[in-house]
């Protein structure tokens, strides 16, 4: 019963843009981190996704499947925008010139890239809930 | 009027292994929704529909010798990159409204070729029984 298969796609789907979400749940909570120094100042994370096959055996093999992909996380980057830093003598954790290191999450970025998670992650819900309704009416086909 | 078990159903066994085929992959056009570089992919279902019931227009290519390379072997024949109406920065090509509506169609599609094989058996079935029980 290959439409099976439909749940494994949609379930990396929804894995994948759920791991988004926790990224950026991350990310907004770390937003007004500060820190002493500009190395352990937290850096938005970005995530960078790729389908399941194309890594398998290539560059351009996205065929491998028989043009059915999922969605893996290749891994976890960082963002290279520059971090904000503030001059704060009384904060406690300023360094010998007064300044303290804060992130370089951009709040706006977040915002999108939830709005965009979460409509995915609710498209491949619909894909499941539309697969298992076909399984279940095959399954009862002839009754 | 005779009846062959392996073709009761008519073009509705295959019609419905294509659909399911091709919600797989648009259900794998919209897992990858963000993935970037992606390109959204479709079945030809017309072409795919032909091949499978031997009446394609066109005329097979033949391998007579061993090595040579079958035209017909690869199973992603049937498989074309859909024309991207507003590609975005990232190369990927899906656009989820037009992904959903095929696979909203494609769904009913699936569906109405399950109710014609049931139509199918539940005639047998009636032949069978002569509508007594």
């Amino acid at each position: 019963m290959s439409l099976l298969k439909i749940f494994d796609t949609a379930g990396s789907g929804m894995a994948a843009q759920s791991l988004r979400l926790n990224t950026v749940a991350s990310n907004l909570a770390n937003a007004d981190s500060v820190s002493s120094s500009p190395d352990s100042a937290y850096r938005a994370k970005e995530l960078l996704f790729a389908p399941t096959h194309a890594v398998e055996a290539g560059a351009v093999t996205q065929d491998a499947g028989e043009g059915i992909n999922g969605v893996q996380m290749l891994g976890v980057t960082e963002s290279q925008q520059p971090i904000a830093t503030r001059y704060e003598p009384g904060n406690p954790m300023a360094d010998a010139s007064g300044t303290v290191y804060g992130s370089n999450v951009n709040p706006i970025d977040e915002l999108v890239n939830m709005i965009s998670a979460s409509r995915s992650y609710q498209n491949n819900v619909e894909v499941m809930n539309s697969a298992k309704e076909l399984a279940l009416k095959t399954i009862q086909l002839g009754g | 009027m005779t009846i062959t078990t392996d073709n009761v159903f008519g073009l509705n066994a295959p019609a419905l292994a294509l659909w399911q085929r091709r919600s797989e992959v648009i259900a794998s056009n919209l897992a990858n929704a963000d993935t970037p570089g992606y390109q959204a992919r479709d079945v030809d279902f017309r072409a795919a529909l032909q091949q499978v019931s031997g009446e394609s227009g066109q005329l097979a290519m033949s391998a007579p010798t061993a090595g040579q390379i079958d035209a017909t072997s690869t199973s992603t024949d049937d498989l074309k990159y859909r024309v991207p109406m507003q590609p975005s920065m990232d190369g990927n090509t899906v656009d989820t409204q037009v992904e959903q509506s095929a696979f909203a169609a494609n769904t009913v599609h699936y569906q109405a070729s399950l109710s014609f094989i049931n139509a199918t058996i539940q005639t047998l079935r009636l032949a069978i029984t002569g509508g007594t029980s």
